[in-house]
């Protein structure tokens, strides 16, 4: 290979991710050049969109920023509004939020895992010829991810944007019956479970070996793996109420992006699977802590390619945390509980984890229980940053490789991050 | 026989509507196997020009976008619009009401002028478009059935009765009943009602049926109490497209 040929690599568009991305890399004489990670999904002015819509009406639309993470967005919606009036949720509630948010890691994760990275690992275009060569271990895919949408069918409604959470709690509860019919389900896929994790274990050594320090941030809980409540937690220091989510964010514009960038206290963070890892690996349940000994995942890991081991840990964390979040919530018996609501001015901040990273949302109502103003700051909006840092770090350990390597593993690195780009643009 | 080629493709949207299709799960391999996919962004490396239909999500937002879609439309014998977003303009549209400079100063500030918007619209807008395929999300048997009918070259049955029929073969109690109002009256069925089923109401997300009594029911809403402001605003969730809310 000529060293000092000019070498360019433009990837539109990313592939086998959310939305639409760019990659463009220039190599000129053994030297990166350029490198550059674009976002130029079309921007949709959700913020905008919110002003002057009513209370009730924010999650439904809201939801419609993301169709993989629709139940997450619902979710950090309906706590925003519950900041700002002051409502308090039941525990109830709070739980079966909690196996939502399950089901929805669940859903994304595998689809990511199985569906997107997967072909990487074996070297094809997508999980369509995988069905011929690797029948056994898509049909476990497919199995365990039809499982999730039925989850959240059963407690949200529906597999994408839910329909039953609302302001204060539930529209409508699952019966006891429709709880015991997935507990049942969950407790047989077990071992499917178990198979999925070791099958995608075993090919952990493909992915490359890169690390580069950054920040983690994530939410962080005393009691437990944090995903539907806590405080902002960071790898370097600090612990903050989710109010104070925009001294963390400082959200900034880039003229190659129609989505906001972010920066902390260094250059960039990372949110998502592996970010809550390094934060919060001892809250883990005891399988995904077998799993994240087999896999050698242990804090502070610093490669961005174990963002997919991690969410594979969370799989098993996702799965076995339902089950005792089901037994608990059997053993109390579901109430039929009716959402309170009074009406008032104020502003409130929501924050849950979705499987992308930390999801804000803020609203201000007037006292007409209409929004006069929103932010939605999005995990791969927090990302961008770091994707693209990792890429020039990246790009710069591979670029003596073949043109078509260092553009394979590029996409790859992206991939890694399982963006959600026009989630991030919204 | 030669099997069809079918390509997938989205502008602005949450990719909800594809992600139905990936949902089909088992079913995905039945549909991979009796066509050829040559085009499909979110699921599969690899994209060819040459495709018979052309399942397309999302509403167009942007002026530079319409050469893709008229693209799209010249290289595909079929064009399906998949979703609220590209057969109604879908929520996408509620920026259209607002101030255009002042929607796009509110999300980018002092940057705003590096940001291309224009009213957005759906598909239909730009092209012409064979199929619609409703919801939001799309019902993923309700894409089964029409996916097999244009494999089949049959014209897929929509049905153009209001939601309300679907409502009442479901039992369900009457969200007006319970103190809520709805657009189940002039919205497109097909659903199985299945908003009201979960405890919500309608939203009104596949459009209007075809000559909707609006005038009735903008009467119930406000006999139920809603102003001539809210009223709007339920039409414009998803409907802003069309006449009635404009």
């Amino acid at each position: 290979m000529n060293a000092k040929a000019e070498r360019i690599i433009q990837v539109h568009h990313v592939t086998r991710v959310e939305g639409h991305g760019n990659i463009e890399v220039k190599i000129k004489d053994g030297r990166v050049e350029e490198c550059q990670w674009q976002v130029v999904e079309a921007p949709r002015f959700f913020e905008a969109m919110l002003r002057g819509r009513k209370w009730y009406e924010a999650a439904h639309l809201t939801s419609r920023i993301c169709g993989i993470c629709s139940i997450g967005h619902t979710i950090c919606s309906l706590k925003a509004t519950e900041a700002a009036m002051g409502i308090a949720v039941s525990e109830q509630t709070a739980q079966v939020r909690k196996l939502l948010l399950h089901a929805e890691n669940l859903q994304s994760h595998l689809l990511h895992l199985g569906y997107l990275v997967l072909p990487d690992l074996l070297e094809k275009p997508s999980v369509i010829p995988l069905a011929q060569t690797h029948g056994e271990q898509v049909l476990l895919v497919i199995g365990l991810h039809r499982l999730a949408n039925e989850m959240s069918d059963r407690l949200g409604g529906r597999t994408t944007h839910p329909q039953r959470p609302v302001v204060g709690g539930f529209a409508r509860w699952p019966t006891t019956e429709e709880m015991e019919t997935l507990s049942q389900k969950l407790e047989s896929a077990r071992t499917d479970v178990m198979a999925l994790a070791d099958f995608l274990g075993s090919l952990i050594e493909k992915f490359p070996r890169f690390a580069r320090e950054t920040e983690y941030i994530a939410l962080t809980h005393p009691a437990e793996y944090a995903l539907y409540e806590g405080h902002i937690g960071s790898t370097d220091d600090g612990q903050w109420p989710v109010e104070q989510y925009k001294g963390i964010v400082n959200e900034y514009l880039v003229p190659h992006s129609t989505a906001k960038f972010t920066r902390h206290k260094r250059a960039a963070y990372m949110v998502g699977a592996l970010a809550r890892l390094n934060l919060n690996y001892d809250k883990l349940s005891p399988g995904a802590k077998e799993i994240a000994g087999k896999l050698g995942l242990k804090p502070i890991n610093s490669n961005p390619f174990m963002n997919n081991a991690a969410q594979l840990v969370e799989v098993v964390h996702c799965f076995e945390d339902s089950l005792r979040l089901l037994r608990d919530l059997h053993a109390r018996g579901l109430k039929d509980e009716r959402p309170a609501v009074s009406v008032k001015a104020g502003r409130g901040t929501g924050a849950v984890e979705v499987p992308r990273g930390i999801l804000f949302h803020e609203y201000e109502y007037n006292k007409d229980g209409e929004i006069v103003w929103a932010n939605c700051v999005i995990p791969t909006n927090q990302n961008h940053g770091n994707i693209q840092m990792d890429l020039e770090a990246f790009v710069d350990q591979i670029k003596e490789r073949p043109t078509e390597q260092v553009e394979l593993m590029a996409e790859m690195l992206v991939r890694a991050y399982d963006p959600c780009i026009s989630c991030s643009t919204h | 026989m030669e099997k069809a080629k079918v390509a997938f493709f989205d502008f602005a949207s949450c990719e909800g509507d594809q992600l139905q299709v990936i949902n089909l799960e088992e079913d995905l391999l039945k549909v991979v196997e009796a066509v050829e996919i040559v085009s499909f962004r979110e699921a599969m490396k690899g994209h060819s020009d040459d495709y018979d239909i052309a399942f397309v999500e999302g509403s167009v937002t942007r002026r530079s976008d319409e050469a893709r879609l008229k693209e799209i439309r010249k290289n595909a014998k079929v064009l399906v619009a998949l979703g609220a977003c590209a057969t109604l303009g879908g929520v996408n549209l509620l920026k259209n009401f607002q101030e255009a400079e002042n929607v796009r100063k509110f999300v980018y500030g002092d940057k705003a002028f590096q940001y291309e918007t224009y009213p957005a619209r759906p598909l239909k807008a730009v092209v012409p478009v064979d199929i619609d395929i409703h919801g939001c999300p799309i019902n993923r048997h309700e894409f089964v059935m029409v996916f097999k009918s244009l494999l089949l070259g049959k014209k897929p049955e929509i049905p153009n009765y209001p939601v309300c029929v679907e409502c009442k073969m479901a039992e369900s109690i009457c969200v007006f009943e319970m103190g809520m109002t709805c657009l189940g009256p002039v919205t497109r069925a097909g659903c199985g009602a299945c908003c009201v089923t979960e405890g919500s109401y309608c939203w009104g997300c596949r459009g209007l049926v075809d000559n909707p009594n609006a005038d009735s029911q903008r009467e119930v809403l406000a006999k139920y109490g809603l102003g001539l402001r809210d009223i709007l605003n339920k039409f414009r969730l998803y409907s802003g497209f069309s006449e009635v809310a404009q």
